[in-house]
């Protein structure tokens, strides 16, 4: 059994001069008392990456910083699904008895610590070195690509995609700690910037700077423990160019192996934790895990059946689309949103009783898929 | 991994599209390996492709990724699917469609050629 005992969370947005360090530091601080813990008492250490700050061993150089002595540590790179895969792992080793708490942490200083044409460039990356990024190709653009097929296939239009934004402005809107706060309409989506057809700027996540961290522990220590009672993965691919289909992922079988594992279906479920990268990123994933039918996810965002008062709320802070993407920290965020929720700790943006919460994250091009089940203790 | 005849690929500076087809299984794919990820065999030759497929999809990027693809910008981004049986990345006409028939041309760019595919009778 593990619990998710305490959660960190800085604002997203622009934090000039502060390091990926800095930022992994806050959050990391946050979460430890969160939890009513020591620094002394972290045993274990798991961190993502930064692309502002590459390096070999980033897990022990974030010990070192910041005062740990952890009897197990490494990083892990799985892009947008990191987070989720280091609380699936962190899950696995308190289990194991490799260790008590766990601290999972990230935190990049990803839009004020580089060039925006450095961050465009450092994330197209994820795409093949000799046969994709040789051709201009950016994140948006596979995702374009992904995009258009799908519009093909389902009818799916762009002002369907548009309500997803409009949605997590609208929830973002009541996070003081979210980068970008104003509501928006349908309209202001479709005449934002182009980017790479379908998809306008804003169909597409910010660059944040910004850092998130948990703590998973073996034991109930506290009364804001939150019990991970499922865990699945799924990968189908790197490059999109060798995904086995443009319109059907890793999202369902990641999932149904988390709902198995927590005895679950979608019916038991109370919040959503879905990523949410760029629009087509979370109709895709919200239609191919059931949630809604195909080209169905914008109605019931227009409807209401994802907001707060919804049969299945769906990131409240606003997600990567308004409260912001700083990274791995950015998909972490949707994690401690759930676990305050859970907890009823979320003020005015409180969902009624979610008790079970179904956590998904993506990485690459829909390559990579990490779901988790969480379950208040009450 | 060769047939004996020189096979031309724009990844390395040639006018042509190759692609790998395994002795052993039959599959065939692009992004060029040693052996064939389905079955493991080691008899996997490099073939030229005829540079002749459909649309499977299309983007108009407008928002490049570096100064020195801003002045071709915007351009049509997509995935091909080519008669051989594989799928590549590569430029497109900007009226292309999905389901398309088209037919790899070049364009140079900081030496490499880049292959663009354009619309052509079915």
């Amino acid at each position: 059994m593990s619990w998710i005992t305490g959660t960190g969370l800085t604002p997203f947005g622009k934090h000039p001069g502060r390091s990926t360090l800095d930022l992994m530091s806050s959050a990391a601080a946050a979460a430890i008392a969160d939890a009513g813990l020591e620094r002394r008492d972290i045993d274990g250490l798991l961190t993502g990456y930064s692309t502002t700050f590459p390096h070999l061993m980033l897990s022990t150089v974030f010990a070192e910083h910041f005062g740990l002595s952890p009897r197990y540590a490494h990083a892990i790179q799985l892009g947008g699904a990191t987070g989720f895969a280091m609380v699936m792992l962190a899950h696995h080793l308190v289990e194991a008895h490799l260790a008590d708490h766990v601290l999972v942490v990230a935190g990049e200083n990803r839009l004020t610590g580089q060039t925006r044409d450095a961050a465009v460039q450092a994330l197209a990356q994820v795409g093949h070195p000799r046969y994709e990024v040789p051709l201009g190709a950016t994140i948006p653009a596979y995702y374009g690509l992904v995009a258009t097929r799908y519009m093909h296939e389902f009818g799916v239009t762009e002002a369907d995609f548009a309500e997803l934004s409009v949605l997590m402005r609208g929830h973002a809107s009541e996070h003081p700690d979210a980068q970008f706060r104003e509501p928006i309409t349908v309209a202001d989506v479709l005449a934002s910037k182009p980017v790479a057809s379908p998809l306008k700027l804003l169909d597409c996540c910010p660059v944040s700077d910004g850092g998130a961290a948990f703590v998973v522990s073996r034991e109930r220590i506290n009364d804001i423990a939150v019990r991970i009672v499922g865990t699945g993965q799924a990968h189908t691919h790197q490059h999109i160019s060798a995904a086995p289909s443009l319109t059907h992922f890793g999202a369902a079988a990641s999932a149904s192996t988390a709902l198995d594992a927590a005895g679950s279906t979608l019916d038991d479920i109370g919040y959503l934790a879905i990523y949410d990268s760029f629009t087509i990123t979370i109709t895709i994933l919200l239609e191919e895990l059931g949630l809604a039918p195909r080209a169905g996810a914008a109605e019931i965002a227009r409807t209401g059946g994802f907001s707060r008062g919804g049969a299945k709320p769906l990131n409240t802070h606003g997600g990567l689309l308004s409260y912001g993407h700083c990274g791995v920290g950015g998909a972490m965020a949707h994690l401690v949103e759930a676990h305050r929720q859970l907890t009823g700790r979320c003020g005015p943006r409180q969902v009624t009783d979610p008790r079970r919460a179904l956590l998904h994250g993506d990485g690459g091009v829909l390559s990579s898929h990490v779901s988790l089940v969480i379950e208040s203790a009450a | 991994m060769s047939n004996g005849d020189e096979i031309l690929d724009w990844s390395t500076g040639s006018e042509g599209i190759a692609y790998q087809r395994c002795d052993d299984c039959g599959h065939v794919w692009y992004l060029t390996r040693a052996f064939c990820a389905t079955c493991g065999s080691l008899a996997v030759r490099q073939h030229q492709a005829a540079g002749l497929g459909r649309v499977a999809t299309t983007t108009l990027v407008s928002r490049p990724p570096s100064e020195k693809w801003k002045e071709y910008a915007p351009y049509s981004l997509a995935l091909i699917d080519a008669d051989e049986g594989f799928r590549l990345m590569a430029h497109v006409e900007r009226d292309a469609r999905i389901g398309d028939r088209v037919r790899a041309r070049y364009l140079s760019f900081e030496d490499t050629p880049i292959p663009v595919f354009m619309c052509t009778d079915p």
